[in-house]
């Protein structure tokens, strides 16, 4: 019996390794259309805006000469396909088009706003991770206990508080009233241009210049939005691990650990923890994407020099080419975050290994 | 058959009873319907109606909650408010649950290629965060309130596909449909008088839940100004709109903010306890 | 012999209870039995009791049960007032457990080595190095032949016998004095059983220690074990030599025998069981 298993495992093996990496280019395949898709959406809501794009950029003023030149300049007057055509083109060489209000390349703005929204998301999900997930597992190994309940309300109402409010309530209380925390930006203004460093998070910039001062004062504007985000992401990731943890409690070599002799936090965090890792990593890029959500709202409230605020701004001046520019690199961080969770997660699983 | 269903329902009324939590939200969502029915008889002032003498004051005997930077009473517009966030959460669930179940169980019946393209045109959906999808196409749209319940909807259906598509395919080669195909019926009615009433359970439970996001989105947009459109009263342009004046007068903001919090977290209570009366694994 | 008369476990009265909403439901009622240095068999239908009747003698009872007893002693050991510290000692160490089904009951994203070490690392604070020599040669005792290899292996990568056989070693690497298998060869194929059932009765005779084997196969156990203790409806109906079984005179004990097929006495038609509610009052 055990000869022909032994000789049996190795052709096994072989295999397993082909059809990892076929499943590997198909899930490249799958972000491939993903991205098509998303070209076409924001394409389509390119089209669909009901304001001519032509005089958005030569201005209603201009002669009907002028206005027949650049329809033609923007191929308007091509067919559909040859315009979507033109547009991956453009999107390939990242180009997006002018911002009208900027007069920027849209690619040139949010390279410049990106990294305030790295920085701050960034932050909230460790925050929403760091204390989600434990919450989520506590709640899960003393199930119906006074901690499940607290930590199942508290989640409940970080899935129901308008962020956007929060953050204004935040405002009012700790800026207005109590002075504890600076009302806007990344940094007070006489700490503005002290620090340029390789990586734009301010944060990180600073550590790396030794300017401590800035860094305290970038991480007390960063720590209200951070922490409004993070109650989100915690209220997620809590209820979502709180669920994963209570499947593996339930399952059969449970029973053998505790049999073995374990105590309850070899069996939780060596046994249990340990099947859920892969899941939690998912769950946590898609706290990711979902927080790109909350910044934009949080970002307005807090004049957070970022994405969001970009994206809304342009939302006001009707600057589509920002708009959806900020929109298609949203969407591309997405697929970008959920491709990294789905290698990691092969990487991880040794039954998907 | 009818009295099992009337059976099922009142077990199931007397287990919300017996959880106060989501019993509690559901007393919060049928004060929300009475609100919005009879909010000309609740009103003590016009929700619209201008009065610049009477801008910003703070909370009294005669308005409740104060009045806003146009001496609009806040209460009244609180009160007419539940009609536009009731409006908005029943026409996208309206919209959204017969698209998403058509799509799902379409793909989850025939299977195949019909199955990958509909499930990767929902995963592109999915990829989104939902606010910044609803974002583009209202600014695609343009601003407005049945603009806004067509990008909310736009970007609710995914989830919903999803889940009638896996119930489908649990049904699928269950023998009463079989036996209904041998007997001839054809896909459309297989559907309909075969999948709906089993999917229906837990796709009503979805949508509860959904229905929080769908207002927290709702309030959003209209904080952002893609909402409803003044002088239409919304809770979101109303928090929103009171920020210039946080500092002198707190109620206009704080006060849709609770109104929010309060429907959307009872929404949150009553799709929970329904989900753990259904499914009690979680519990 | 006085060493092999005296009983390693002794149950006196023992009952398990879930309180529910209607009231107590007894899953396990009055059950006394004593195992000693054999192998003993517990044979009944699924919800006869017989999985609980093993967990509760570990104290792995569902959170919701309550076990009641006059007595139960392991060895010095009163199961009943023993510290849950106290019972996580002798688990494993002292009284072991085989489920029935490894490709659930092992860790699928643990080596087996590593699962395997985990036992005498904390029972024996054994360093990784000296755990790894003796999960080895533990291996090797269960007849895996290339036990390097092995220990490397995640649970998915090895065949049911194979890993019913990892499931023995770990469970027996600490040498305890009792083995409480649950229906450890019925998610098996029929050609691996007696592989299996002969690895651990080598085990068992070679370190003089106690089984208790719970199954619903009549057959297997009346080969296997010494004693057969026949539960039905969460009672004991009859205890009887395996070699007796024969004889029982026991009504349901003989309607389980009469529904068996035998090559020996092939008849056209098996009997059915008849049951009869006073069995379960008694």
């Amino acid at each position: 019996m055990s000869i022909s298993q032994t000789s049996a495992i190795a052709p096994g093996r072989a295999k397993a390794a082909l059809g990892a990496l076929r499943k590997v280019a198909a899930s490249f395949a799958v972000i491939l259309t993903t991205l098509l898709g998303l070209l076409v959406i924001t394409f389509v809501v390119g089209r669909m805006v009901p304001a001519d794009p032509v005089i958005a950029v030569i201005g209603d003023q201009a002669d009907h000469e002028t206005y027949e030149r650049v329809y033609k300049e923007m191929g308007l007057d091509q067919p559909l396909y040859v315009q979507f055509a033109t547009y991956l083109g453009n999107v390939a060489h990242l180009d997006f088009g002018q911002s009208h209000v900027t007069k920027n390349a849209v690619s040139s703005d949010l390279a410049r706003v990106f990294p305030a929204t790295l920085e701050l998301a960034t932050l909230a999900t460790l925050i929403g991770a760091g204390f989600g997930i434990p919450l989520g597992i506590i709640s899960a190994v003393r199930k119906g206990t006074w901690v499940d309940h607290l930590a199942r309300i508290v989640g409940l109402l970080g899935h129901s508080t308008p962020i956007f409010w929060l953050g204004t309530i935040v405002i009012l209380v700790f800026y207005a009233k109590f002075g504890l925390i600076p009302g806007s930006g990344r940094l007070d203004v006489y700490n503005e241009g002290l620090v340029d460093g390789p990586t734009h998070s301010i944060l990180v910039d600073a550590v790396l210049a030794g300017e401590w001062e800035v860094f305290g004062d970038a991480l007390l504007h960063v720590a209200a939005p951070a922490l409004i985000l993070g109650y989100a992401a915690m209220a997620y990731l809590s209820r979502m691990s709180r669920s994963f943890m209570l499947e593996q409690l339930r399952q059969e070599y449970v029973l053998t650990a505790k049999a073995k002799g374990l105590g309850q936090r070899a069996i939780v965090w060596r046994h249990a923890f340990r099947n859920i890792r892969v899941q939690l990593l998912t769950i946590v890029a898609l706290a990711y994407c979902g927080l790109l959500d909350g910044t934009v709202l949080i970002e307005t409230v807090f004049a957070w020099p970022g994405l969001g605020q970009y994206l809304t701004s342009a939302l006001f001046f009707a600057d589509m080419n920002a708009v959806l520019g900020s929109v298609l690199l949203i969407g591309i961080i997405s697929i970008a975050i959920n491709l990294l969770s789905d290698l990691t997660y092969r990487f991880l699983d040794p039954r998907t290994r | 058959m009818r009295q099992a269903r009337l059976h099922k329902a009142y077990v199931l009324w007397l287990s919300l009873i017996a959880n106060p939590l989501a019993f509690a939200g559901f007393l919060v969502v049928v004060g929300l319907v009475l609100v919005a029915t009879f909010a000309p008889l609740l009103a003590n002032h016009d929700p619209i109606l201008q009065d610049l003498t009477m801008a910003l004051k703070p909370p009294s005997a005669v308005n409740w909650f104060g009045t806003d930077e146009f001496g609009r009473d806040v209460y009244s517009r609180l009160v007419y408010g539940a009609r536009t966030t009731l409006y908005i959460s029943v026409l996208v669930t309206v919209i959204v649950a017969p698209i998403g179940f058509a799509i799902g169980a379409t793909a989850g019946y025939l299977g195949g290629w019909v199955d990958v393209v509909l499930m990767r045109i929902t995963d592109i959906f999915l990829s989104f965060p939902s606010l910044v999808l609803a974002l583009a196409f209202s600014a695609a749209l343009g601003p407005g309130i049945e603009n806004a319940v067509i990008a909310i909807a736009l970007t609710v259906w995914p989830p919903i596909a999803r889940l009638a598509r896996a119930e489908t395919l649990t049904f699928r080669a269950a023998d009463f449909v079989v036996a209904a195909e041998l007997q001839g019926a054809g896909m459309g009615r297989i559907l309909f008088r075969h999948i709906v009433p089993l999917c229906a359970p837990s796709i009503i439970i979805r949508l509860t839940l959904n229905m929080s996001s769908v207002i927290l989105t709702a309030a959003g947009l209209g904080f952002l100004g893609l909402g409803a459109q003044p002088p239409m009263p919304e809770w979101g342009a109303m928090a929103a709109s009171g920020r210039q004046y946080l500092l002198d007068a707190w109620w206009l903001t704080t006060v849709p903010g609770i109104a929010i919090l309060l429907v959307s977290l009872a929404f949150n209570l009553l799709g929970d306890g329904l989900r753990d009366i259904m499914d009690p694994r979680n519990a | 012999m006085p060493e092999q008369t005296k009983p390693i476990l002794s149950v006196k009265n023992m009952s398990v209870q879930f309180p529910s909403l209607s009231g107590v439901v007894s899953a396990v009622r009055n059950l006394s039995f004593e195992v000693g240095r054999e192998k003993v068999g517990i044979i009944g239908e699924s919800g006869s009791g017989k999985s609980t009747t093993g967990r509760a003698i570990m104290r792995l009872q569902p959170a919701t049960a309550r076990v009641v007893a006059d007595e139960m002693r392991f060895e010095d050991v009163d199961l009943l007032t023993a510290s849950e510290a106290e019972m996580r000692a002798i688990r494993g160490s002292r009284i072991s457990m085989i489920l029935q089904d490894p490709k659930y009951s092992l860790n699928p994203v643990m080596t087996v080595g590593e699962q395997i070490a985990e036992t005498v690392i904390l029972h024996e604070r054994l360093g990784r190095k000296a755990a790894r020599e003796r999960t080895l040669a533990m291996l090797e005792r269960v007849n895996i032949r290339d036990p390097q290899r092995v220990f490397n292996l995640y649970p998915h990568e090895v065949s049911g016998g194979m890993g019913q056989r990892i499931m023995i070693s770990m469970m027996l690497i600490s040498s305890p004095s009792l083995i409480i298998a649950d229906e450890p060869t019925s998610a098996l194929d029929v050609t691996v059983r007696q592989q299996v059932l002969s690895i651990l009765d080598d085990l068992i005779s070679e370190r003089n220690i106690g089984l208790i084997f719970i199954s619903h196969d009549l057959n297997l156990v009346k080969s296997f074990c010494d004693r057969v203790i026949i539960m039905y409806a969460g009672r004991i109906v009859e205890t009887i030599d395996a070699s007796k079984l024969d004889q029982a005179t026991h009504p349901y004990t003989r309607g389980l025998l009469e529904a068996l097929p035998s090559l020996d006495h092939p008849r056209d038609r098996l009997e059915v069981l008849k049951r009869q509610a006073s069995w379960a009052e008694a």
